[in-house]
C-alpha cells in the first residue's frame, strides 16, 4: 500500500456546493445556546460590572457598605478585595504571540487607565439585584488630566517596533522623496478614519462554573487557545484545568479574540463563591470594554507619469493607540503588495492616548488604509484624466513589489474587467457632478481589493461508528461565518459519505486545538486538519478492511482505493462503508490529522485575494443624503468551497465597508475620553434599507500554493476596499472629495451648488 | 435600575391615585424609552403605573369634525388608520418616519409625546448634565453636539426633542388632553405642550406631577398638500437631523394656505408664524420659499459641531414648501 497516495473520492463533491447551513435550523428555531444562556447544574449567580467614570486617574475612596446591604447581594468585589493576579506587565509583551496569552487582571489596582474600565462587581442572585446595587457604590476619584485627543498630540508620535501581526514598521524602496520632487503628476492628500467598534450582536458574556480545581468558561470566544492561556494566566492556574466551551458565537469581528474583563471576572467570582456565575458585558460597555479600531490620520503621497505609471508611492500612518498596550495596526502594509512603483514608502506611528487597547477588527490594516489609499488612486486617476480601472492596470505588478517573489494567483485585473462589464461602468462620466436624475446626483465608483492569505497551525480528531456515523472534532469555532458547514462538506466528501452522516463539534478546549476564527484563516487552517484526518482516517479503514479476517478485503492490495457513494471500493470489489465498519472494527475506528503554520509556499510567494468593488450612489441636491443604489464585488480568492457562505462574508463586507463610508464612527470627546455615542442608537451601522442590491462574482482559480483546497480567506476581503468604492462614487456624484471619514452629509452639504429645489408647476 | 413597585392599573381611577400615592411614581405606557432611561438610573421611579389598559386605545371623529386620538393608540395603528392617512397624511408619514417597526408596535401616542431627548449627555451619568442634574453644567455646549439645537435653546441646554410625531401634530394644530389627580382635565395647544430650556431645562413641560396624557385632539382636516421630509444619517432607524412637516394650499398660482413645523432643531417641533404669514397671498417661487426659509431660520445659533443643520434646514424647508405646492 502506498502510505501516501491520498485515497480518492471520485464520486459527489461536496466541496463547492452552495450547502445550507448545518447549523441553521438550530439557529432559527433557538436551540443554538450562546454562551449567557448556558446553564450550570448549581443555581447560578449573576455578576454586574461597574465602569469607571474617569479616564485616567486613581479610585481614592470606593464605599460598598450600601451595595452590600442589598438583598439577593452575594459580593461586591473591588481592587481592595479582589483576588491577587499577576501584574498587567509592559506595554509591548516580547513576543507577537503573547499578546494574545498574556495576563489580563481587572479590579487589580486603584489605577484607572480608560474611561469605563471596570472598578467594581456586583454579584447576585439576580442580574436586576446586582445592577441596582452597583449604582449605589459611592466612588472618589482623583482626576488626572489625561490624554485623548490624536490631532493634539501628534508631537508625541513615535515608532513602534513592529505592526501587529509583526509585520515590518517601516519599509524603504528606492528613493520616493526624490521622484516624488522631480514628478509633474502627483498626489498628496491626508485622509482620517474615525474610532470605530465592532459590535457583534451577542455581547461578550460568560458563565464559569469551578468544579475542584477545574474551571468551565462557556464564553464567546473565536480562539480558544487564546482564551484558555489568558484565563490560566491571570488566574495563575494550569491551562489544562480550564475547561472552554463556545459552541455558537454571535459574530466577533476581532473582538473576541482575547479574553475580556467578562470572563477574568466570572472566574474569579465563580471560584470565590463557589458557585457559577454569569457576567455580560452591556452594550453601552462593550464600547469601553471589548476593543475597537483606533482612529487614524493616513497620508497618501504618489507621484506618476503622465501616463498614470506611478513612480512613487508613500503611505504614512499615524494611529492612536492605548498608552499601557500598544497595538498598531498594520495599516498601511497592503500597500506593499498592492502596486508596481520603483520608490515606495510605507510607515506606521503611533501615538499613546490614555484609552483603552485597540484591537482586531475585520480586516485590521486594510479596513482603514484602503479607505484612504484607494481614494487616492482615485483622486489621481482624477488629476490625470485616467480611468481608474485603468489607471490601476497601468500599474499592475508582475511579482510582488517589495518582497520580490512571485504571487501565487492574482487576478485583480480580470476582477476589475469583469466588474466594469457586469456593472456598466462604461456608463460613468469621468467629469464629475454631471449625471443627474430628478433631484439626485449619480455617481459610480470603484475600488480594489486586497487581503493576504494564511495558514494557521491546526488539528483534528475524527471518528467512525459501526452505523458509519462520523463525527469530527476541533476547538475551531464558527462565529456565524458557516465553518460547520464547510467542515461538514470536507469532511463528506473525502469520505464519500452523505453531508447527514457528518457531526461536526466545535467550540470545546478539549478537542484538537486549532488556530480558531480570525484573519480570514479559519476555513483554509481547520479544514485542511479536517481534510488530513480523513485521510488519515481512510488509510486506516483501508487497512483494516486488508487485515481483518471475514472482510471482502481480506489481503487485497490496497491501491487504487476509493471512498465514494458511501461505499469503499478496492478493485472490482466494494462494500458499503457501516457494513464495513460493523464487521472489521465493529467499536469504530479513529484518527487524528494535522496541518502546520504556512510554511515555504508562503515564503517564496505573496500570497493573497483580490478583489474588485463598484458603486452607484445618489446624492439629495437638496439634503446631501447619500444612498447606495447599487453594488457589486468580484472576488478572486482561489477556490470557493461554498458559494453560498462564501457570499454572505463578501455581503458582509460590503456593508461593513458601506458603514465604513457613510456612518461608523465612535466619537471620543477629548475633554473626558469617553466614547460619546456609546450605543447602537447613535452608533450607526447601515441597516437594510441602506443597503440595496448587493451582487457578489466569484472568478475562481484555485491556488494550489494556499492550501489543499486552492482557496483563500474570505471573511475580511469584501470590507477592503468597500468603503473606497462607496467615497469614489459621492466623488464621481458630487464632485465633493470628503477626506474625513465617515463622510456623513453636512461634510458633502457645503459643496453642493446652491441651486436649490425649484418651486416647479409640473 | 432601581428596584421599584409596579402596578397595573385597569381604571383611570386606579392609575390616578397610584400616581398621587407615590411622589416619583411614573406612567409607563410602551416603555420602549422609560425603561431604557430606568436602566441607565436616569429615570429613577419608585413606583411604574402601568397605563397600558386603560381605554384609551380608539381614534374617534369629534363633533367638530376633527379626531380624538387615546394615548393608548400605538404608533403603527395611528399610521395605518384610514382616516390619518387620508386626511392627515402628514402625520401617517411622520410616524413611519420614525423608530423601527418594532418600537411603533409598542410605542404610544402619550408616550411618544413625553419621550425624553437622545442626547448623548444626558445618557451618560458620569457627564454633566443639566437636564439630568441641575447645576452641574452642560456638557454638550462645548462638546459633541451635532445632533443638538440650533433654534430656541439656551446655554443651560441645546438638547432637542426627539419625535417626528410631534411634529406633524404640531403642523395640524393638535391639542393634548390631560387629566390630573385631582381628575381635572385640561387642553393643552401642543405648542404648549414642549418648554424651551431657558435656565430650567429640567422642566419639560406643563405637566404637574401624576397628570396623564389621554388624548390628542387634531381640528378638522385642512386643504393643502401634505409632506414629511425627515432628513437623518442613515436610510431608516435613525432621529431627525432635521426634519420638514409642511401643508401648503394653492389656487392656481397663489399659495392661499401653508404652514409647516420644523424638527430636530429645537427642545420642541418649531414654527415660525411669520414665515407662514408671508407666504400668504404669493405666487409659489423658489424666491418666496427661500424667504421663508431664511425667516424661519433667522434667529438659529449654532453650536460648532450643529452648524450644518442651519443650512440643512432652509434647503429642507424650501424642498418641502416646493413640493407641497406641486399640483397635478
Ligand atoms: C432605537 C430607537 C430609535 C427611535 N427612533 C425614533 C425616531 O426616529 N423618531 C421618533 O419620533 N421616535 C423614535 N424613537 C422613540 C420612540 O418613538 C419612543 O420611545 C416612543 O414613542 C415612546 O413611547 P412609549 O409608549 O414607549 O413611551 P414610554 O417609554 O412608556 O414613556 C415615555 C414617557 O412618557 C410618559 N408617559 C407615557 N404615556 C403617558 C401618558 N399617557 N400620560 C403621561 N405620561 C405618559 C412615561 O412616564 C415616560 O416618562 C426611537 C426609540 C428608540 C429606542
Ligand atoms: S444639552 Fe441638555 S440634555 Fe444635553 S447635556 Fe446639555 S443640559 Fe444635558
Amino acid at each position: 500500500m502506498s502510505n501516501s497516495t491520498p485515497m480518492a473520492n471520485t464520486g459527489k463533491t461536496w466541496i463547492g456546493q452552495p450547502v445550507d447551513r448545518v447549523d441553521g435550523a438550530l439557529k432559527v428555531t433557538g436551540q443554538a445556546v450562546y454562551a449567557y444562556e448556558h446553564r450550570a447544574d448549581d443555581p447560578v449567580a449573576y455578576g454586574y460590572i461597574l465602569g469607571a467614570g474617569i479616564a485616567r486617574g486613581r479610585i481614592s475612596a470606593i464605599d460598598t457598605a450600601q451595595a452590600e446591604a442589598m438583598p439577593g447581594v452575594l459580593r461586591v468585589m473591588t481592587h481592595k478585595n479582589a483576588p491577587a493576579q499577576p501584574a498587567f506587565g509592559p506595554a509591548v509583551t516580547p513576543a507577537v504571540r503573547e499578546v494574545f496569552t498574556r495576563p489580563r487582571p481587572v479590579l487589580s489596582t486603584d489605577r484607572v487607565r480608560y474611561y469605563d474600565e471596570p472598578v467594581a462587581l456586583v454579584v447576585a442572585e439576580t442580574f436586576e439585584a446586582a445592577r441596582g446595587a452597583a449604582g449605589l457604590i459611592a466612588i472618589e476619584y482623583e482626576d488626572e488630566r489625561g490624554a485623548y485627543d490624536l490631532s493634539r498630540h501628534l508631537a508625541d508620535a513615535y515608532a513602534p517596533q513592529r505592526t501587529n501581526a509583526g509585520f515590518q514598521t517601516d519599509s524603504l524602496v528606492g528613493d520616493f522623496e526624490a521622484a516624488f520632487a522631480d514628478s509633474d503628476v502627483k498626489v498628496d492628500t491626508i485622509y482620517t478614519t474615525p474610532y470605530e467598534h465592532h459590535n457583534p450582536m451577542e455581547p461578550h458574556a460568560t458563565l464559569a462554573a469551578w468544579s475542584g480545581d477545574e474551571v468551565t468558561i462557556y464564553t464567546s470566544a473565536q480562539t480558544l487557545a487564546n482564551f484558555q492561556a489568558g484565563i490560566a494566566n491571570t488566574l495563575q492556574i494550569p491551562p489544562d484545568e480550564v475547561h472552554l466551551v463556545s459552541r455558537f458565537i454571535g459574530g466577533g469581528f476581532g473582538s473576541k479574540l482575547i479574553v475580556h474583563a467578562d470572563t477574568i471576572l466570572a472566574a474569579l467570582a465563580a471560584r470565590e463563591l463557589q458557585r457559577p456565575v454569569k457576567i455580560a458585558l452591556t452594550r453601552q460597555q462593550m464600547f469601553a470594554n471589548a476593543g475597537h479600531r483606533a482612529k487614524m490620520i493616513q497620508s497618501v503621497r504618489l507621484s506618476a507619469d503622465r501616463d498614470g505609471k506611478l513612480t512613487g508611492i508613500a503611505h504614512d500612518v499615524c494611529s492612536a493607540t492605548s498608552r499601557f498596550e500598544e497595538f498598531c495596526e498594520q495599516t498601511a502594509v497592503f500597500a506593499r503588495s498592492l502596486y508596481a512603483a520603483p520608490n515606495r514608502i510605507t510607515r506606521h506611528r503611533l501615538v499613546g492616548l490614555d484609552t483603552n487597547r485597540g484591537e482586531w477588527m475585520r480586516s485590521p490594516g486594510e479596513a482603514p488604509g484602503m479607505l484612504a489609499f484607494e481614494c487616492a488612486m482615485d483622486e489621481l486617476a482624477d488629476q490625470i484624466g485616467n480611468d481608474p480601472i485603468e489607471l490601476r492596470i497601468r500599474n499592475e505588478p508582475e511579482v510582488d513589489p517589495e518582497r520580490n517573489v512571485p504571487f501565487s494567483t492574482r487576478n485583480l485585473v480580470a476582477c476589475m474587467q469583469e466588474g466594469a462589464r457586469r456593472f456598466g461602468w462604461e456608463q460613468r462620466q469621468a467629469k464629475p457632478g454631471t449625471v443627474r436624475e430628478g433631484r439626485k446626483l449619480i455617481g459610480l465608483g470603484m475600488a480594489a481589493a486586497i487581503r493576504p492569505n494564511y495558514l494557521g497551525a491546526s488539528a483534528a480528531r475524527i471518528g467512525i461508528d459501526g452505523n458509519g456515523r462520523v463525527k469530527v472534532e476541533l476547538d475551531m469555532t464558527d462565529i456565524g461565518t458557516g465553518t460547520y458547514t464547510i467542515l461538514a462538506q470536507i469532511a463528506a466528501t473525502s469520505l464519500g459519505l452523505p453531508l447527514s452522516a457528518i457531526d461536526v463539534q466545535l467550540g470545546d478546549s478539549h478537542f484538537p486545538r486549532t488556530a480558531g476564527s480570525g484573519g480570514s484563516w479559519g476555513a483554509a487552517s481547520a479544514g485542511s486538519a479536517v481534510h488530513n484526518a480523513c485521510e488519515a482516517l481512510k488509510q486506516k479503514i483501508a487497512k483494516v478492511a486488508q487485515e481483518v479476517r471475514g472482510s471482502p478485503f481480506f489481503g487485497l492490495n490496497l491501491d487504487g482505493t476509493e471512498f465514494r457513494n458511501g461505499e469503499i471500493r478496492i478493485g472490482d470489489r466494494s462494500e458499503n462503508l457501516a457494513n464495513l465498519i460493523k464487521r472489521v472494527a465493529p467499536q469504530g475506528l479513529d484518527a487524528r490529522g494535522a496541518v502546520e503554520a504556512a510554511g515555504e509556499n508562503y515564503r517564496n510567494y505573496s500570497q493573497h485575494a483580490y478583489g474588485a468593488h463598484f458603486v452607484e450612489i445618489e446624492v439629495d441636491m437638496d439634503t446631501a443624503e447619500i444612498r447606495i443604489r447599487r453594488m457589486l464585488s468580484v472576488i478572486g480568492a482561489g477556490r470557493i468551497l461554498n458559494p453560498k457562505t462564501a457570499r454572505s462574508q463578501i455581503i458582509g463586507g460590503m456593508v461593513w465597508g458601506i458603514g465604513a463610508a457613510l456612518m461608523e464612527e465612535s466619537v471620543l470627546d477629548p475633554r473626558y475620553g469617553h466614547f460619546v455615542n456609546h450605543d447602537l442608537a447613535e452608533y450607526h451601522v447601515p441597516v437594510n434599507a441602506d443597503v440595496p442590491d448587493l451582487d457578489v462574482v466569484f472568478l475562481e482559480e484555485p491556488d494550489s500554493n494556499a492550501n489543499v483546497f486552492g482557496s483563500k480567506g474570505i471573511g475580511e476581503l469584501g470590507v477592503c476596499g468597500a468603503g473606497a468604492a462607496v467615497a469614489n462614487a459621492i466623488f464621481n456624484a458630487t464632485g465633493v472629495r470628503v477626506r474625513e471619514f465617515p463622510i456623513t452629509l453636512d461634510k458633502v452639504l457645503p459643496g453642493l451648488p446652491i441651486q436649490i429645489s425649484r418651486a416647479n408647476r409640473s | 435600575m432601581k428596584p421599584f413597585t409596579y402596578q397595573r392599573a385597569g381604571e383611570l381611577r386606579e392609575a390616578l391615585a397610584g400616581a398621587a400615592g407615590t411622589p416619583s411614581a411614573k406612567f409607563i405606557s410602551g416603555g420602549t424609552n422609560l425603561l431604557d432611561l430606568m436602566k441607565l438610573e436616569i429615570e429613577r421611579p419608585a413606583h411604574l403605573v402601568d397605563i397600558n389598559h386603560l381605554p384609551f386605545s380608539g381614534i374617534e371623529e369629534t363633533a367638530e369634525g376633527g379626531l380624538r386620538i387615546g394615548a393608548q393608540v400605538r404608533n403603527s395603528t395611528l399610521a395605518a388608520d384610514p382616516r390619518i392617512r387620508s386626511d392627515y397624511p402628514v402625520l401617517a408619514q411622520a410616524l413611519l418616519a420614525g423608530a423601527s417597526a418594532q418600537i411603533r408596535n409598542k410605542a404610544s401616542t402619550g408616550g411618544n409625546l413625553l419621550q425624553r431627548t437622545r442626547c448623548y449627555y444626558f445618557y451618560d451619568r458620569n457627564m454633566p448634565c443639566n437636564k439630568r442634574k441641575p447645576g452641574s453644567g452642560c456638557a454638550a455646549l462645548h462638546g459633541f453636539n451635532r445632533m443638538h439645537a440650533v433654534l430656541g435653546s439656551s446655554e443651560a441646554c441645546i438638547a432637542v426633542h426627539p419625535s417626528d410625531m410631534a411634529v406633524a401634530m404640531t403642523v395640524l394644530d393638535a391639542s393634548v388632553e390631560t387629566i390630573d389627580t385631582e381628575r381635572v382635565t385640561r387642553q393643552i395647544p401642543i405648542g404648549d405642550l414642549h418648554r424651551l430650556p431657558g435656565t430650567t431645562p429640567d422642566i419639560e413641560t406643563p405637566l404637574k406631577l401624576g397628570e396623564m396624557i389621554t388624548a390628542v385632539i387634531l381640528p378638522p382636516v385642512q386643504p393643502g398638500r401634505h409632506i414629511y421630509r425627515k432628513v437623518r444619517d442613515r436610510a431608516s432607524y435613525a432621529f431627525a437631523l432635521v426634519s420638514v412637516a409642511a401643508i401648503v394650499d394653492v389656487a392656481g398660482e397663489t399659495i392661499t394656505g401653508a404652514r409647516f413645523a420644523l424638527g430636530g432643531v429645537a427642545a420642541k417641533p418649531w414654527r415660525t408664524p411669520e414665515a407662514e404669514a408671508i407666504l400668504l397671498g404669493e405666487k409659489v417661487s423658489t424666491e418666496v420659499f427661500q424667504r421663508a426659509a431664511e425667516i424661519a431660520l433667522a434667529n438659529a445659533i449654532g453650536r460648532g459641531g450643529n452648524d450644518f443643520k442651519i443650512p440643512l434646514a432652509k434647503r429642507t424647508i424650501q424642498h418641502a414648501l416646493a413640493v407641497a405646492s406641486q399640483r397635478g
